[in-house]
């Protein structure tokens, strides 16, 4: 076998900052070729072992590297950045964030510019990176001008310019809705098939990677390496589960049928899968056996929007016609794409647009009657990013910023804010500063900062954003637990999980209109309303079908309803 | 939403021409204007100016609001040297002619009254042409141009991505600004000095949060592309020199060097049509 191309040994890294070690002991040769998958919760240390291989770790984070660590054979504390980065090309998580260039094709020329490339040769390989990613079309636009997928391809073709040997994806589908995270993964496939790259994800979203096959996964907790094994024999363990990461929905559903899942069976996809005549009288029967959740009784209504047109100054059209009713006491979520008109809704109803055409009636209330801080008494919103929000250094002043701008006397603030964060689990943090708190922390700050004005529904962007399964349980199992204590809960999200598991029914906007207002069950089985919000079939409707069952849908709802309730809710 | 500095593409000979070209002609222009007060001169720069935005095809409401908020300042501007200093124009012009008396040494003269207008016709030679800069050179240009003509490529980009990223930020101030507001922080006039300053801070703490994590992801992405390497880089959008931009080069060269001529003829920086 030839040498590893990267090969750590007894690796060990601590930041400056930090009082303990991010990673022990690593030891790992990942070889040409190979298609390697990291995954792990938040905390873990994969990301820190991504900018040790990059090469930002020495050379922007700075802390103390111990043992070794190769790549082609040489000690990267030898090299520089830059020798590193003719090595290793990184797709960082936040394709937005990375866009360097003005527009498509400066930012794929900026590594080359950087090494002084001249024209014609500049021009060529520009035009040559982009045609492998397929977006030589668009070499002239800006980056608000492309879609999240394409930004991330700019951002491939950028690193593909230099011909790298490795190429490392850091969450590459963080920011993704389920359609274009899918097309991500065929895409990063065929450039590896294409190029021969060795391929290194780090991520944790396990069963949309798996949806084209990785050699190896590398199981990651504490900063030590679990499991190095092929993905067959890694989902045939209950490793993940322990860990925090998600095993794939369909693999629960077998295990709640009472399957035995072995390597043999080829579990790391629904497509691979092997299901003998046995294992599918199982669900079968499992299905049969399991009585269907009890219908909810019928809520009055809360929201009642009507006929919703709005466009924005520059002329575009954001709203036609759309109507959406959100009972009291539900926990609903609004998906579709990016640009779908999703948040322009939140912000109509928020009173931060005015519609040019249409009705909205909270309660027995007239909205359009009531100024924007009026309807925050009623309707809290609480932004994607908890840093756009955080303004105080203390968290028990960040929390009654809202009481205090309302003039309530400050004996009700102290009480209603020390209320509002025991029931967000922030009692014990709420002498410290803010910014000694973790993201999923900050966000319950946020939230708490909403729910101290006391509003019968809060609206959430994307709560769950950029956490891993353990963060978004917790903050998932929060949310639920006040909407069971009478709060009304809108999410507008991308994640297919969180739609599926927690919220009752989904509303799913795509250009601008209401294409579908059903259960989540039914919204993620209905194949035309997938295609054109960009969402993803559940691989539980295709475990059903594959298990010969007619009633494959109620087999999704069926499911649900019995994980919701072994996980205790 | 406005936005306050943005390049806007349309195809036109100015945008034709390259950002270092553009970029000398700014800084030619503007000490022509920055030079001389002869009012001859700086009637011609504004009447040139006006001609340039037409052929740009920059519209006036593109740039209305830098032009208002210019307007603001060129209106206290007048006012207040007025109030601080009545006769600064006999002082400079050395003689006196009386229109009428506001009382005490408020005299309205027709030397200040000239002082005044050379006054706003500065404004108008300078502000719209730095306004038509801005809105026809690609940020990506203008960093290869400010490299070109010898500022430190480093130093160069990073006034480049600024620029890039004024649009990305305002936005985030819109969205930021709409959500504290739910929260009850009010911008509004109504508000005292004191009131304001605090809800401005609940406003540009989260703003100043967010840009620091942008920050440090960008520059993270241009240092693993090899940004700083060497002491040179080429520019994927750098340009040779065609003859329209050493034609206009040329032309304003000839306008600084009629400044110059003109200070020499008559004198001083000013020309005095009351002698």
């Amino acid at each position: 076998m030839d040498e590893p191309i990267i090969q750590f040994e007894h690796f060990g890294f601590q930041y400056n900052a930090q009082a303990e070690p991010t990673l022990y002991d690593i030891n790992l040769a990942v070889h040409r070729g190979e298609k390697l998958l990291v995954a792990g919760p938040s905390g873990c240390g994969k990301s820190t072992m991504a900018h040790c291989i990059n090469g930002l770790i020495p050379f922007a984070y700075r802390g103390e590297m111990t043992g070794s660590l190769r790549l082609m054979g040489k000690q990267t504390r030898e090299m520089s950045i830059f020798e590193i980065s003719k090595l290793v090309g990184t797709v960082l998580q936040d394709s937005d964030g990375q866009f360097i260039g003005l527009t498509v094709a400066e930012d794929i020329a900026f590594a080359l510019e950087n090494d002084c490339v001249q024209e014609p040769e500049l021009h060529d390989r520009v035009k040559k990176a982009a045609h492998t990613v397929f977006i030589d079309d668009h070499l002239g636009h800006a980056p608000n001008e492309l879609s999240g997928g394409q930004k991330q391809r700019v951002s491939l073709a950028g690193v593909m310019v230099d011909d790298v040997a490795v190429l490392l994806f850091d969450e590459p589908l963080a920011n993704l809705d389920p359609a274009t995270g899918k097309q991500a993964i065929e895409l990063i496939d065929e450039i590896q098939k294409k190029t021969g790259a060795t391929v290194v994800i780090i991520e944790h979203r396990l069963e949309d990677v798996l949806w084209r096959s990785v050699d190896r996964i590398v199981l990651m907790q504490d900063g030590r390496i679990l499991a190095d094994c092929p993905p067959d024999e890694l989902l045939a363990q209950n490793l993940l589960a322990e860990n925090g990461i998600r095993e794939p929905l369909y693999l629960t559903a077998l295990r709640y049928a009472g399957a035995a899942i072995t390597p043999a069976l080829r579990p790391a996809s629904i497509r691979t899968v092997v299901l003998s005549g046995e294992t599918k009288k199982q669900v079968r029967d499992w299905f049969r056996a399991t009585p269907p959740a009890p219908p909810k009784p019928e809520k009055p209504v809360l929201l009642d929007a009507r006929n919703l047109d709005f466009s924005y100054p520059n002329g575009h059209q954001a709203l036609t016609d759309v109507s959406v009713q959100v009972k009291k006491g539900e926990l609903m979520a609004i998906v579709g794409r990016n640009g779908a008109g999703k948040s322009t809704f939140s912000k109509l109803i928020c009173g931060f647009e005015t519609q040019q055409r249409g009705t909205l009636r909270f309660g027995d209330e007239d909205l359009m009657a009531l100024s924007i801080k009026e309807r925050a008494d009623r309707i809290g919103y609480v932004m994607q990013n908890p840093n756009q929000m955080l303004s105080k250094t203390m968290i028990f002043d960040e929390v009654a910023l809202g009481l205090r701008t309302r003039g309530v006397p400050e004996d009700e603030v102290a009480a209603r804010v020390e209320k509002t964060l025991t029931i967000c689990g922030l009692r014990p943090f709420h002498k410290w500063p803010v910014s000694a708190l973790s993201f999923g922390q900050k966000k319950r700050v946020t939230i708490a900062s909403i729910l101290v004005m006391e509003p019968e529904m809060i609206i959430l962007d994307e709560p769950t954003a950029g956490q891993d399964f353990r963060h978004y349980t917790d903050i998932m199992d929060f949310l639920a637990e006040l909407n069971r204590r009478g709060i009304t809960v809108v999410m507008i999200t991308h994640d297919m999980h969180l739609m599926l598991e927690y919220a009752e029914r989904a509303v799913v906007f795509s250009d601008g209109r209401v294409i579908a207002n059903d259960t989540s069950a039914n919204i993620l089985t209905d194949a035309s309303v997938i295609a054109r919000a960009s969402l993803k079939e559940t691989s539980l409707y295709e475990l059903a079908l594959r298990c010969e069952l007619p009633e494959s849908r109620a087999f999704v709802q069926r499911f649900i309803d019995y994980d919701r309730e072994v996980r205790g809710r | 939403m406005t936005s306050i500095f943005n390049y806007i593409d349309r195809p036109s000979p100015i945008h034709r021409l390259t950002g270092a070209t553009k970029l000398v002609c700014l800084l030619l222009w503007s000490f022509a204007a920055m030079l001389t007060y002869d009012t001859r001169l700086l009637v011609l720069l504004p009447v040139i100016s006006f001609v340039l935005f037409r052929i740009s095809k920059i519209r006036l409401r593109d740039v209305s609001f830098m032009l208002g908020f210019t307007a603001v300042f060129l209106v206290l501007n007048n006012v207040l040297i007025f109030v601080f200093s009545p006769q600064h124009g006999v002082e400079l012009y050395k003689t006196s002619h009386v229109l009428f008396s506001l009382g005490g040494r408020y005299a309205v003269t027709k030397e200040q009254l000239f002082y005044h207008l050379n006054l706003v016709l500065k404004y108008l030679s300078t502000i719209p042409i730095v306004l038509l800069f801005v809105c026809t050179t690609n940020p990506s240009e203008f960093a290869a141009s400010l490299n070109r003509i010898g500022v430190k490529y480093s130093v160069a980009y990073s006034v480049a991505l600024a620029l890039r990223y004024i649009p990305d930020i305002q936005r985030e101030y819109h969205d930021i600004s709409q959500a504290q507001q739910a929260r009850g922080i009010e911008m509004s006039k109504k508000q005292s000095l004191g009131k304001r300053l605090k809800s401005a801070s609940a406003i540009l703490i989260p703003l100043i949060m967010t840009s620091m994590d942008r920050i440090e992801i960008i520059s993270n992405a241009m240092e693993l592309r090899g940004f700083g390497k060497y002491k040179k880089r080429t520019w994927y959008m750098g340009r040779r020199f065609a003859p329209a931009d050493i034609a206009s080069m040329a032309g304003c060269l000839v306008l600084l060097l009629a400044a110059i001529a003109l200070n020499t003829i008559n004198g001083s920086r000013f020309w005095n049509p009351f002698a």
